[in-house]
């Protein structure tokens, strides 16, 4: 049915303005301003005019500070609630161990940012100077951006949409003073949406590294991540590999080890078989990596003997293997 | 009702369902469609006519027609002259009280993705309360997406003329990150008065299958406490269930040994551990309603 209320020609995603109607063809299309679609659309001017065919002027701008990015790694998964925050800081604290190495985070899940709470630092505020936000740095070498920062209390809710997303994520490419990086690790919010379109299109010109997808063992949440494969291979974005996560639970009384996400089909190292991509590794679920994450402490430095943490630091090594580094 | 009620399709559309329950959370992973497929089950079988509609609008990520076992190619919505007819999750036992609608069922492969921006989610979201052919319902049940964005302020704009019978339930789990998730949440329905039937904490302690041991993998007690200091209704913690798990992940498929006289999603869920619990959530639910 998708199918019958979609144009006859499907316009590139990408390059469809977030405030379009729904019919939009695109603005780079040659019918871009001239479709029936168009009538009361706010950007039929321009696009008639044949602007929209040029190069966005935020382009050059974020080209120039990724510039001094050398890898850009996009944490993903389908479903919430994975562990791609929690994900995203081990693999922060990871880099961040050799001092020699700057890592920079920047957390895009705007309507529900938990990267300050990981990192401990939730009650910390951005600074702007001449050359753009700093960003909160956690220790010398590892700094954060976040939505987090920028509101007046934990409590409030940002309630946006679309267009006011991108527009806070092409200001955190371009705006914020990161410095020269090692790495840059974004982490999304769950879904294929604004935010996931916005940061492809933003980086475009100067290249992603690759994706790292989380998952749960179970069946609903595989079921997400195949989706967000078919979305990279859409938008070409390398996958680095595949991370299960929760999976197994080991009693902290009888050490015995059951499965609280059933991997009913597989899990996540057949998906991985199927579809051709790299099985990362499997975390185990240890309710000590939620309590640090609550607290804001690193769980790979608190807990060190924990099998999730060997987990973890293979995985980062598999990560940097993949990378080349 | 006093007020004037615009009358657009939605409005006219949703005048036959008297109760609609959203079910909210700020963070992902939760269990929104898992507590929206119980809510369901148990709305469901709280009469023996009771006739309830089920509603995913989780347009990236739909997990809903899994849970209820109707994911698959023979599950299609079909269109008809007065709308889009809905999947029947209850079928099997002769039955069509348990109205199923997910962009799942609109897509060719299970992994094709929906990569869509704000406008045409908002469309579709329309589309969904306007054009499907629900008839008569009790409860509608929206299993939303998680945060607060495009898709929950289209649906409270589109349901702003039957907005009297729309209220949340709010899901959480005990950990700190996910209940700031559940304040910020709570702030929207606030900002947009929507009227909170209560909160539900999720996935609060398990149970060790070898021992018995109950350990707390997210913590626990959090979702109480914050329903206290917010002056919520506290509805109830739901344990981490593997049965659960299994039940939904599979959506009731394999062997059904009963009679055929409910489906087997039901059935089996009725044998879990939380279906108990969640029984008494549900009478709260429906007290809050207050029909």
């Amino acid at each position: 049915m998708i199918a019958v209320q979609a144009p006859p020609n499907i316009p590139n995603s990408l390059s469809v303005p977030a405030n379009a109607p729904e019919h939009c063809p695109g603005t780079d299309s040659d019918l871009a301003g001239k479709t029936d679609a168009c009538a009361g659309c706010a950007n039929q001017d321009i696009c008639a005019s044949g602007a929209t065919k040029l190069p966005d002027p935020s382009l050059p701008l974020i080209r120039e500070r990724m510039s001094n990015v050398k890898r850009k790694i996009l944490v993903l998964s389908g479903k919430g609630g994975v562990g791609k925050s929690t994900f995203t800081a081990q693999l922060g604290w990871a880099f961040a161990v050799d001092e020699d190495i700057q890592t920079g985070i920047m957390d895009v899940d705007i309507c529900g940012p938990s990267i300050p709470t990981i990192f401990g630092i939730a009650s910390e505020q951005v600074h702007s100077s001449s050359s753009g936000w700093s960003p909160v740095y956690v220790q010398d070498n590892l700094g954060v951006m976040s939505v987090g920062f920028m509101l007046p209390t934990s409590k409030d809710a940002v309630m946006w949409r679309g267009p006011k997303k991108n527009g806070l994520i092409s200001q955190f490419f371009k705006d914020v003073d990161w410095g020269d990086l090692d790495y840059l690790i974004v982490d999304t919010p769950p879904g294929t949406s604004d935010e996931h379109l916005s940061i492809v299109q933003y980086l475009k010109e100067s290249g992603i590294d690759g994706a790292v997808l989380i998952t749960t063992p179970q069946e609903v949440a595989l079921q997400d991540v195949r989706r967000e494969i078919d979305f990279c291979k859409k938008v070409g974005i390398r996958i680095i590999g595949l991370v299960e996560n929760m999976s197994g639970f080991v009693c902290p009384n009888c050490k015995t080890e059951s499965q609280i996400f059933k991997p009913s089909t597989g899990g996540g190292r057949r998906l991985a078989e199927e579809t051709g991509i790299e099985f990362l590794g499997a975390v185990p679920l240890d309710p000590r990596i939620g309590k640090s994450a609550d607290y804001g402490v690193s769980f790979l430095d608190e807990y060190p003997d924990s099998p999730a943490t060997t987990a973890y630091l293979d995985i980062i090594d598999r990560i940097k293997d993949i990378l080349g580094d | 009702m006093s007020t004037v009620v615009e009358d657009t399709p939605v409005t006219r559309r949703l005048q036959s369902v008297k109760h609609i329950i959203l079910v909210l959370s700020g963070k992902g992973g939760v269990g929104k469609s898992s507590v929206s497929t119980q809510l369901a089950l148990n709305l469901y079988s709280s009469s023996p006519t009771a006739r309830v509609g089920i509603l995913d609008v989780d347009l990236t990520g739909p997990s809903i027609p899994r849970m209820f076992g109707v994911d698959g190619p023979q599950y299609a919505v079909h269109q008809s002259t007065s709308g889009w007819v809905p999947v029947y999750a209850d079928a099997e036992s002769g039955e069509q009280r348990l109205a199923v609608m997910s962009v799942g069922f609109l897509l060719k492969k299970k992994g094709d993705s929906v990569v869509w921006r704000g406008p045409k989610k908002n469309a579709m979201i329309r589309q969904f309360l306007s054009d499907v052919r629900w008839g008569e319902l009790d409860y509608l049940v929206i299993d939303t997406p998680p945060g607060t964005s495009d898709e929950h302020l289209s649906l409270m704009e589109h349901m702003a003329g039957v907005r009297s019978r729309v209220s949340a339930v709010i899901v959480t789990t005990p950990q700190a990150v996910a209940l700031m998730d559940a304040m910020k949440c709570l702030s929207f329905t606030r900002v947009v008065e929507l009227p909170v039937l209560g909160l539900i904490e999720n996935m609060s302690g398990y149970v060790c299958p070898c021992c018995g041991e109950v350990s707390n993998v997210f913590s626990t007690g959090g979702g109480e406490e914050m329903a206290r200091r917010e002056g919520l209704k506290f509805l109830g913690s739901l344990p981490v269930d593997t049965e659960l798990v299994d039940v939904l992940d599979s959506g009731g498929k394999g062997s059904n040994e009963e009679a055929r006289e409910e489906f087997s999603l039901l059935s089996k869920y009725r044998k879990t551990a939380t279906a108990m619990i969640f029984g008494g959530m549900t009478d709260g639910v429906i007290s809050g309603l207050g029909s």
